[in-house]
């Protein structure tokens, strides 16, 4: 394909969807399709058969809108109204939909009431839940359809890769660095300086990967990003590509995500039919081509160094660092290991700009933040807001605090290897550096939310369980001092605890978080330490009550 | 013979193999370097579990040691290394499906069928077991039967799972299925 | 020298070579890093976590054990804080682990029990969280106690990446990962070819030698039993390093009188053996070469972790493998024939021990029937050098005081050839210095032949015999085997000038003297000291080709007959057969 098609096709789509006189996107992700989203799709266009209506109204799939506890949701889109964003449907409110309100509009008719009986299934677009985002990861998710090659060239798509074409490699890895884009896979290092040392590597092969495990429990903003905007995951991996002219790419899914396969899969094979993907790509004389990993049920493999173990066919098992991938990665050749959300911000800057991305968020950290906002909260879902934001607006503005009396406790971010962020610290604003300063972290966007009557010594000892599951048990501090704080944990929760348990588990904290070889043992004792520092009365109110003081 | 009939016959011989599916495995995935767990992804697919025998047939294929084989088998939590059952029912352990009550509802499926998490039912209809987050925390707390979410499943709901599985398709259908696609 | 690395520890400035780890750098400094699974042999996998030092220009803690030390890096190894997560490390590997040092093989030689002593370990809070694990004795050679094992993956590298036997792997992950044979079967059903090299690279008693010192120990009570003792090349370069001697010391004389004193009524030595087998082996060399006899090239069979290996994995090379028992077999089956019937000794009476220093012998001597061709077992037990160092322990001889002497000469004494067998290369020099005489009937002018020596994983050379270019090869570790094999397997197929006339293979990296049943520590420099001790006993000796043996002449008048005699044949040679790599 050459550059200027893109355009051509993209004008084309867009053309027959503005003949249209209706547009219904239904939510096909994961999360609705559970809750029945196909018998909607297909009750709707069964409906609209009925009725001869398919040349006027179009019915597609969707990228997750972020209100996956309400779904299946089904978005309207129309000439005569604004866009009404209908939840939890079921196929006879389908039904009701196409008979009282699609096919009047349709029929050219504009309605004073366009959402009729339907009223108490309509979600208020304009709510906080929704004004308070700002989306650029997500963008496309509610609008665009994640299996048409077609419907991404109309919002942008491969427009940021053309123009990386244009570009040396230095000078995308320049504008990247411009743009403050830091990883959002967890440790932040910012993604132009990663690109630019695999840069300067010298080899024959180099490798992207795109890290798809995203094993944090809690935490869905890959799968939704993946399931949702496939093709803006490969842009961004074929910008990196560019940057250090690599000359492979490998997408490493965790199994447990059969869709975002799917979609990957689906998206690399139209990518290649269009020329996107492959030999001689949009004319340039360079090629690039993909490959699909899946993983397989263990959280150590979202460690990079574990991730290429695991793409070579062998154990997850981290190894020391340096040599970092960027040095010696895949089959021993310079490698990049990006998140799936890093990745997708790239497009958006290639064509908007690394000033236009800069501009939002705090001096630090740049950009915006999908989280996945669960637990005891009222609007649980996927949420995309700019670095900056606090806590409190998260969690109380946008997610409507508990929506029961019960009152907010605390938050947890950085899922296992981060820390509870009691209510009183609500205040401060979400980046890097104010999380860790509070003993937690960003993480990958996992914000938990627990209230008073959750146990946060019970919870920190969810998560140690979690490690010492996932532990690879590689190396000793890891393997063998989180069973042991485990123990430690058991017994405090059974109320048989001392202080000097507590002393024990600092000690082991002090072993594993220094002695450990990866980020998963360092950080394991963080839900603990998190506790113990915001809320040791919890700690100590379980302690065996010492017998002497009662005689 | 011409050449080309040589090459035909050949050809055929391919096709007629199948009947060893796991040698036609091993041959697609040996030339891609690596991939044994995809491999054992197909393998474990098609069988519902990776067999002893099967693992040894698809390391002399593939020219991976057997030792490896297990290695990666029972590194990962996805391979099974004995057959789960006709329905592998998967209660959410995931911070979010736990907060909102998921060792409850493992508890109430547990005591329901008689076995504990990791087990399967003598009769070999159930395997249960916890798995870690399945991407729908919004949904919390969540199950999943062969594969496929039921999302929002609250404590009494424990009953109610197993009889919508009930109807559901079993297992070797459904992969015969998805194979078809 | 521009591109040196600068940087200091503790303050001590030093100055290395680029790729250099901190730990290396820190010897250097003569500052002593603790470290408890990384082995100088092998690639550091950074499993311990006992090595942490802090560099302080980040605050980092990093392992030093595998962190190349970088320019201008200042770091750390003693402060109160790194000491303390050492010792909380300490604390929680040890807390994985059983007590049991007193009844323990590694007693007063395991590392893990050292570091423990060095760190001042007393009691911990923490409790026992060991698991109920069994033990593999299967093989008879090696034992696993996957209890004692603090997974450093040093068994599992050697195993899988210098031996390409895929025997031993990690099984399960997290707290229950535990060591076991491929697919959790027992050792002795996997592809184990027995070499002990596992075992002589463990750190701890997770795997050691099947010790069989207490039945050696009972035969020589015993009133009935005629004790006789044989022992191997490598075995006399390295027993000293046990008793404080430097590396490589030969003490071959000492160990004749140990020998004897714990109460052996003969002592042989398998150098003899060796002799005897490269009479039999060059012969079959030469008539394979000259009259075509057999497959070329000829591959030696002396090792038995390599016979088991090549069964096992390269069953289309049986007919090359050179029909000859080793060296010890030999003296054993002669033991209880010739020996015997000289001596007028009832056979079944005879109890033949071998001190090797090897694990795969404890398999070999009941490897075939061809194994009793005395109408016996011939030999009873094959001993490690491991084991044999303890007996002289409990024995209470004074090894380093004790008078030297002489074997027992009827099958005791050996030419250097015989010698050298020990060390990787040593037997094909061997066999050119016999087979040149054979083909030419006059001695090589000169018998050193440099090409087969050193540690250099596949040795090549040529040579001109009567006009006739020999192609040998040299291999030792069996993931070097694969290379030559190839080679070999290319030209058959392609109906090419075979790359070779002659191959030797050992097992264990630097052949014998790195045996598997050895004293622990073998590094290469070691391996070159071990070897030096068996080059100078050749170079020092009276004779130096095994053709000039006056005891093999001997056997051969009065026994045996003529070379390839058909006697000599039913008790020197064996035969070989495709194995299962899996037994089930
Ligand atoms: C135990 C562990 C689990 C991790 N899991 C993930 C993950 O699921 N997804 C991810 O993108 N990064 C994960 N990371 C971080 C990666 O190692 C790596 O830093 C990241 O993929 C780099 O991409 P980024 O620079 O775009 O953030 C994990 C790290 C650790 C130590
Ligand atoms: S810290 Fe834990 S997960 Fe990481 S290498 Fe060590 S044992 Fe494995
Ligand atoms: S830091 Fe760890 S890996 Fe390195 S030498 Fe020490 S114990 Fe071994
Ligand atoms: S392995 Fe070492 S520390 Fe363990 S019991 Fe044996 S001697 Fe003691
Ligand atoms: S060191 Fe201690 S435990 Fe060991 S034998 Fe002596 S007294 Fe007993
Ligand atoms: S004896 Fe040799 S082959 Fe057997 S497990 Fe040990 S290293 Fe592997
Ligand atoms: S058996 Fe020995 S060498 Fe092997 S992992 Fe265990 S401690 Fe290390
Ligand atoms: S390989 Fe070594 S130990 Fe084995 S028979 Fe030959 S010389 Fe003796
Ligand atoms: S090289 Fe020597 S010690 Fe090693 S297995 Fe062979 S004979 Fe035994
Ligand atoms: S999955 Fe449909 S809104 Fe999230
Ligand atoms: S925690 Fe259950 S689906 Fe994420
Ligand atoms: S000695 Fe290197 S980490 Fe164990
Ligand atoms: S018996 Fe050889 S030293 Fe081997």
């Amino acid at each position: 394909m050459k550059p200027e098609e893109l355009e051509v096709k993209a004008a084309a789509e867009l053309a027959k969807q503005q003949a249209m006189e209706v547009r219904l996107v239904c939510c096909s992700s994961t999360g609705c399709q559970s809750s029945g989203a196909a018998d909607i799709v297909a009750r709707l266009k069964a409906d609209l058969a009925a009725k001869g209506l398919e040349g006027k109204v179009q019915v597609g799939g969707t990228g997750c809108m972020g209100l996956c506890s309400k779904g299946p949701l089904v978005r309207m889109t129309s000439k005569a109204h604004e866009d009404i964003l209908f939840s939890e449907m079921t196929p006879d409110l389908a039904t009701r939909l196409v008979d009282e309100v699609i096919a009047p509009i349709a029929g050219g008719e504009k309605l004073d009431d366009p959402v009729g009986a339907l009223g108490a299934h309509v979600v208020d677009l304009h709510a906080a839940f929704f004004a308070m985002q700002e989306r650029v990861v997500l963008s496309n998710n509610g609008h665009a359809d994640p299996e048409k090659l077609a419907d991404y060239l109309v919002h942008g798509g491969y427009q940021g890769l053309r123009k990386a074409l244009s570009m040396s490699a230095e000078e995308i890895c320049q504008e990247v660095l411009a743009s403050g884009l830091r990883g959002r896979g967890g440790a932040g290092y910012p993604t132009g300086l990663k690109w630019d040392f695999a840069r300067r590597m010298q080899s024959d092969v180099k490798y992207v990967i795109c890290n798809g495990d995203e094993g944090d429990p809690g935490a869905f903003m890959d799968r939704s990003v993946l399931e949702g905007d496939p093709h803006a995951v490969l842009e961004g991996m074929m910008i990196a590509a560019r940057a250090m002219n690599a000359t492979n790419g490998v997408f490493y899914i965790r199994a447990e995500y059969p869709l975002a396969v799917d979609r990957i899969e689906k998206a690399i094979r139209q990518a290649r039919q269009a020329g996107l993907v492959g030999r001689n790509i949009l004319n340039s004389g360079w090629s690039f081509d993909f490959d699909v990993r899946l993983g397989a049920g263990a959280f150590v493999c979202g460690e990079e160094t574990a991730l290429i173990a695991s793409v070579e066919g062998k154990r997850g098992t981290p190894r020391p660092r340096p040599p970092f991938p960027s040095v010696k990665g895949l089959w021993d050749k310079p490698s990049c290991v990006n998140n799936v959300e890093t990745l997708a911000n790239v497009p958006r800057i290639l064509l908007k700009g690394a000033e236009w991305f800069a501009a939002k968020g705090t001096e630090k950290s740049k950009g915006t933040k999908v989280f996945a906002l669960t637990g005891k909260i009222a609007h649980n879902g996927l949420v995309e807001v700019p670095m900056g934001i606090t806590i409190r607006e998260i969690v109380e503005t946008i997610g409507g605090g508990t929506g029961t009396d019960r009152k907010v406790k605390g938050v947890q971010t950085g899922g296992p290897s981060g820390g509870m962020i009691p209510e009183s610290q609500f205040d401060t604003p979400i980046s890097y550096e104010h999380l860790q300063q509070l003993g937690s972290m960003m993480g990958s966007g996992g914000l938990i939310v627990i209230d008073d009557h959750d146990s946060v010594v019970e919870l920190a000892r969810f998560y140690l369980d979690f490690c010492v599951d996932e532990s690879c048990g590689k190396c000793a501090p890891c393997r063998i001092g989180g069973t042991q704080m485990l123990h430690l944990l058991d017994k405090i929760v059974a109320g048989d605890g001392t202080e000097e348990d507590i002393a024990n588990i600092r000690m082991i904290a002090q072993a594993m978080q220094k002695g450990s070889l990866c980020a998963l043992g360092q950080t394991a004792p963080n839900p603990v330490l998190s506790a113990l520092k915001h809320f040791s009365s919890e700690f100590t109110e379980r302690l065996k009550k010492p017998v002497a003081a009662e005689a | 013979m011409s050449e080309d009939s040589v090459v035909e016959d050949i050809e055929s011989e391919v096709e007629e193999a199948p009947e060893d599916e796991i040698i036609v495995l091993a041959q697609k995935w040996k030339r891609k370097r690596g991939s044994l767990i995809m491999a054992l992804h197909e393998l474990q697919g098609r069988l519902g579990y990776v067999p002893r025998e099967s693992a040894m047939k698809l390391g002399r294929e593939m020219g991976v040691p057997l030792a490896n084989i297990y290695e990666v088998l029972t590194f990962y939590n996805y391979f099974k290394l004995e057959s789960p059952g006709k329905y592998i029912i998967s209660v959410c352990t995931g911070t979010a499906c736990h907060i909102k009550g998921s060792p409850k509802l493992l508890h109430g499926i547990e005591d329901e069928l008689g076995i504990k998490e990791g087990e399967s039912t003598p009769d070999g209809e159930y395997h249960l077991q916890g798995v870690r987050c399945l991407g729908c925390c919004g949904l919390a707390p969540l199950a999943s039967v062969n594969g496929k979410v039921y999302g929002k499943q609250d404590v009494t709901n424990a009953h109610g799972l197993l009889e919508q599985v009930g109807h559901d398709q079993p297992m070797h259908v459904a992969a015969e299925a998805a194979d078809a696609e | 020298m521009t591109d040196m690395i600068n940087a200091t520890i503790n303050g001590v400035p030093v100055e290395v070579a680029p790729g250099t780890t901190i730990l290396d750098a820190a010897r250097k400094a003569h500052v002593k890093i603790p470290t408890l699974c990384k082995h100088p042999d092998l690639e550091a996998t950074g499993a311990c976590g006992i090595c942490i030092v802090k560099v302080n220009n980040t605050g980092k803690m990093l392992r030093s054990c595998c962190t190349p030390i970088d320019d201008g890096m200042d770091i750390l190894t003693e402060t109160p804080e790194i000491v303390e997560v050492r010792r909380g490390v300490l604390e929680l590997t040890l807390s994985r682990h059983p007590n049991e040092c007193l009844t323990c093989l590694r007693n007063q030689n395991c590392e893990l029990q050292a570091l423990a002593a060095d760190f001042g370990m007393t009691g911990s809070e923490l409790p026992s969280v060991v698991p109920d694990l069994p033990l593999d004795t299967s093989t008879r050679s090696i034992v696993l106690d996957p209890r004692k094992c603090v997974l450093c993956g040093r068994c599992i590298t050697v195993c899988q990446q210098h031996q390409n036997v895929w025997a031993l792997s990690f099984l399960n992950r997290g707290f229950k990962t535990r060591i076991a044979a491929a697919g959790d079967i027992p050792l002795a059903d996997s592809p184990c070819v027995r070499c002990g090299q596992c075992s002589a690279h463990c750190p701890t008693g997770a795997i050691v030698e099947y010790d069989e010192t207490v039945d050696v120990w009972n035969r020589l009570q015993d009133p009935d039993a005629y004790c006789v003792v044989q022992i191997a090349p490598a075995v006399r370069v390295a027993v000293g390093e046990a008793f404080g001697f430097p590396m490589g010391a030969n003490l071959t004389g000492k160990i004749y009188a140990s020998l004897r004193r714990m109460g052996f009524k003969a002592v042989f030595d398998t150098n003899f053996g060796a002799d005897l087998t490269i009479i039999e082996e060059a012969a079959e060399f030469k008539s394979r070469l000259l009259e075509g006899t057999g497959a070329l090239p000829l591959i030696t069979s002396c090792c038995p972790g390599w016979v088991d290996f090549m069964e096992k994995f390269h069953g289309d090379m049986i007919d090359h493998f050179s029909s000859c028992k080793s060296p010890h077999e030999m003296v054993g089956v002669l033991s209880k024939t010739y020996y015997a019937e000289k001596m007028g000794i009832d056979p079944a009476r005879i109890f033949v021990v071998s001190v090797m220093p090897c694990t795969a012998k404890k398999s070999e001597i009941i490897r075939s029937k061809e194994m009793s061709s005395s109408g016996y077992q011939d030999v009873d037990v094959s001993l490690t050098t491991r084991e044999f160092a303890r007996m002289i322990k409990q024995s209470g001889i004074d090894f380093v005081g004790i008078p030297e002497e002489q074997p027992d000469h009827m099958l005791g004494a050996y030419t250097g050839a015989g010698t050298i067998f020990g060390a990787t290369g040593g037997v094909m020099e061997a066999a050119l210095r016999t087979a040149h005489y054979y083909v030419t009937g006059e001695d090589a002018p000169r018998v050193d032949f440099e090409m087969t020596r050193g540690l250099k994983g596949v040795k090549e050379g040529k040579l001109t015999v009567a006009g006739k270019e020999i192609r040998v090869a040299v291999a030792h570790g069996l993931a070097n085997v694969e290379q030559v094999l190839e080679k070999v397997r290319t030209a058959r197929e392609a109906g090419e000038e075979l790359p070779y006339h002659f191959i030797e293979v050992m097992a264990c990296a630097g052949g014998c003297v790195g045996g598997g049943g050895q004293p622990y520590g073998a590094t290469n420099e070691l391996r070159t000291k071990r070897a030096a001790g068996l080059y100078q006993e050749d170079q020092a000796g009276l004779w130096r080709c095994s053709h000039h043996n006056p005891y093999i002449k001997e056997l051969y008048a009065d026994f045996l007959g003529d070379i390839g005699s058909h006697k000599a044949h039913d008790l020197l040679h064996t035969g070989y057969q495709v194995l299962p790599e899996y037994k089930r």
